[in-house]
């Protein structure tokens, strides 16, 4: 499956039936009916048995949804209002196009724009302060309430509408890199050298509060859990080099600890180790900030030793997302050497 | 006592790195009990069985990690940034002694602030007296953590100060009690628990894996006897407090009477603990799988979450007889 088909894709928190779909078949055709299961949440487990049996179990976990945003109403001018899904900043939709509903089989999705007062038409004032998302609109250039509530009713889920676009050196653009980045790389790491049980997990409702990952942890309850993720850089402008987080193109992230979770002292030793011996580019997470599945999965049942692997993001959570592909493909290397070093 | 927490108190320990007080506690109980585990988050898990077939599982809680700054970037200059491990008080920090768990010392500093700047961890570094950054890295790495490097003193005549007396008072307590514990008809299983200053995290998989039937947390509280304190009903050296609530958990209230009687019973004073704060171990217990009554033994400390956090023996020494007029029934 190539990234820009699976960051194309629209899978909010809660609905992430397209990207399920891709990742069920790709892990059917890899191990079989039988080694795979779709939990209650919609996670989707893919267990690979081990010839070994003294081996770790090793659980690889990637989330599927992003963020976007949700109808709820409609104005009596047949705009639509909306609530966001997951963590999006009010600043970056203005004027942004959207997709509205997700598309099928011969019913494409509906295109739309979030509407905001023109700059001749705005005050002094209005010019210094951010609209808030109850105050933004969809226009779907619908006539009247009743044809927006016919064409998008309450529910109706919109996603950022931006082609994958490769540029630059080496960078892509797109939206939703968190976390296909992460599925991506589960996807190409089916086929990875490990003897041990090796469980891949693509979970549902991260965006929403880890969700998936409190129920996929619970059935795995993995010895070692990696989680392939995407996070914020704030390398551009002025910031200063404290606040930067990490450096898109200077390899995947290695975290000792976000607000979710502490990294396991032992595991963020060994990966950093390995990356130094294989020459794979790597950088440490430089900021205590966000959280991901790493948490759920530290503490589900008995528990397991986790850390995060992150691609780092430039805009992350926004309509354009940045990434480099040499991080997206060092983010794959490590995590196999690491298998192969166990 | 005295000697246990010194001892306790003086190893390194932030939460997520506590594998040097497991290993102190783990040569201290050695031999005491049936037997000794840890598992994926670092709780170490001590057993002792119980005499009757329909003996309880009683699991007692008492963490081993304290607050720190974990290190997120070195300065060209040398200076190391940090970002606070659990509930590190700014105010408490400033010109702070440091140390790291490989002995590198360090001082905590506050920059002078810009106009209309507040304190934040982003305006404290950490000098550890390198010129560069390559040689602060040399020293010390990226997320590593350094803790309040006060030794642990005598204040008075029975009582102690350090940093991490929260909670490693309350796991001196565990210690003691576990090696004092004479045959009794529950198991009891003492659990010295990871992460909990970063949310109770280690609390709860040990709870998971132990299945216990009843949960008692051990941990300090705040006093109410100190200058313009925060009123609440607690005075250091009137002994241990049993808890009735706090902001995690509500105490299972024939456990508390259970705890309040075995006080009566053992003739050691106690006092009643509610917490319009805070939470501890017992509120991650409480949860786990179907849930089970649970409680917290309190530890009055002055002070909680600085260099010189303030107990008194007596308090942990009546802790000690409480919870074995307790287990004795």
């Amino acid at each position: 499956m190539d990234l820009k088909t699976l960051c194309e894709a629209q899978g909010l928190s809660g609905r992430e039936e397209k990207i399920r779909r891709m990742a069920l078949d790709a892990c059917v055709k890899a191990f079989g009916q039988s080694a795979v299961t779709l939990d209650g949440l919609g996670s989707v487990i893919a267990r690979r048995k081990g010839a070994n049996s003294a081996k770790p179990t090793v659980m690889l976990a990637a989330h599927m949804d992003e963020v976007g945003l949700m109808v709820i109403s409609a104005t009596e001018e047949g705009l639509l209002r909306f609530r966001a899904i997951g963590g999006v900043d009010a600043r970056v939709l203005v004027s942004k196009r959207v997709r509205v509903g997700y598309e099928a089989e011969g019913k494409p999705s509906l295109p739309g724009v979030i509407g905001a007062l023109a700059i001749h038409l705005q005050t002094a004032e209005d010019r210094k302060t951010v609209l808030p998302i109850e105050q933004l609109y969809i226009d779907i250039g619908a006539k009247d309430k009743a044809e927006a509530e016919r064409l998008a009713p309450a529910g109706t889920l919109v996603t950022f509408d931006t082609p994958y676009t490769p540029f630059g050196d080496g960078c892509v653009l797109a939206k939703a890199f968190d976390d296909r980045v992460g599925v991506y790389n589960l996807l190409r790491l089916l086929d990875a050298p490990y003897d041990g049980d090796l469980v891949f997990a693509f979970t549902s409702q991260e965006e929403a509060g880890c969700r998936g990952a409190v129920s996929a942890g619970y059935s795995v309850q993995p010895d070692i859990a990696l989680i392939l993720e995407c996070t914020s850089a704030n390398d551009l402008g002025e910031t200063p080099e404290a606040l930067q987080v990490c450096r898109v193109g200077q390899g995947v992230c290695v975290s000792f600890m976000d607000n979710a979770s502490i990294g396991d002292a032992e595991l963020y030793r060994a990966l950093l180790a390995t990356g130094e011996a294989q020459g794979i580019p790597h950088q440490i997470k430089q900021f205590v900030s966000g959280g991901n599945d790493a948490g759920s999965i530290q503490r589900s049942g008995a528990g397991s030793r986790t850390l995060a692997l992150s691609v780092p993001c430039r805009n992350i959570h926004s309509p354009a997302c940045v990434c480099s592909v040499r991080d997206i493909d060092s983010q794959e290397a490590l995590t196999r050497a690491y298998l192969q070093s166990l | 006592m005295e000697e246990l927490i010194r001892k306790l108190t003086a190893a390194y320990g932030p939460s997520g790195r506590e594998g040097e007080v497991a290993d102190l506690i783990e040569s201290l109980l050695k031999g005491k009990v049936d037997s000794i585990r840890r598992d994926a988050l670092g709780n170490l898990i001590c057993e002792k069985k119980g005499t009757a077939k329909d003996g309880r599982r009683i699991m007692f809680s008492a963490h081993m990690d304290q607050i720190g700054l974990i290190v997120t970037h070195a300065e060209k200059e040398g200076y190391l940034r940090v970002s606070n491990v659990g509930g590190i008080f700014i105010a408490n920090s400033r010109m702070r002694h440091v140390r790291f768990q490989n002995g590198v010392h360090g001082v905590l500093v506050e920059q002078p602030l810009k106009p209309g700047e507040t304190s934040s961890m982003r305006t404290y570094y950490i000098d550890i007296g390198a010129n560069s950054a390559d040689e602060a890295l040399r020293k010390v790495q990226l997320g590593d953590v350094a803790i309040y490097a006060e030794e642990c003193f005598t204040l008075g005549e029975r009582r102690l100060a350090a940093p991490a007396m929260d909670d490693r008072c309350a796991c001196a307590l565990l210690v003691s009690l576990m090696q004092a514990l004479p045959p009794c008809k529950d198991t009891v299983i003492a659990v010295f628990s990871t992460q909990e200053e970063v949310g109770c995290r280690g609390g709860k998989t040990a709870a998971y894996s132990v299945e216990p039937d009843v949960g008692i947390a051990l941990d300090v509280t705040l006093c109410g006897d100190q200058p313009e304190d925060r009123k609440l009903a607690i005075n250091l050296g009137e002994g241990p407090a049993v808890k009735i609530m706090d902001m995690l958990s509500i105490s299972n209230p024939e456990l508390v009477q259970a705890l309040l009687a075995a006080a009566k019973r053992a003739k050691i004073p106690c006092q009643r603990e509610v917490l319009p704060f805070g939470g501890t171990d017992a509120g991650a217990m409480q949860l786990t799988r179907g849930g089970m009554p649970v409680c917290t033994l309190s530890i009055p400390s002055r002070n909680v979450h600085s260099s010189c956090e303030i107990v008194d023996l007596n308090d942990l020494e009546n802790a000690q007889k409480l919870l074995l007029a307790y287990l004795k029934g």
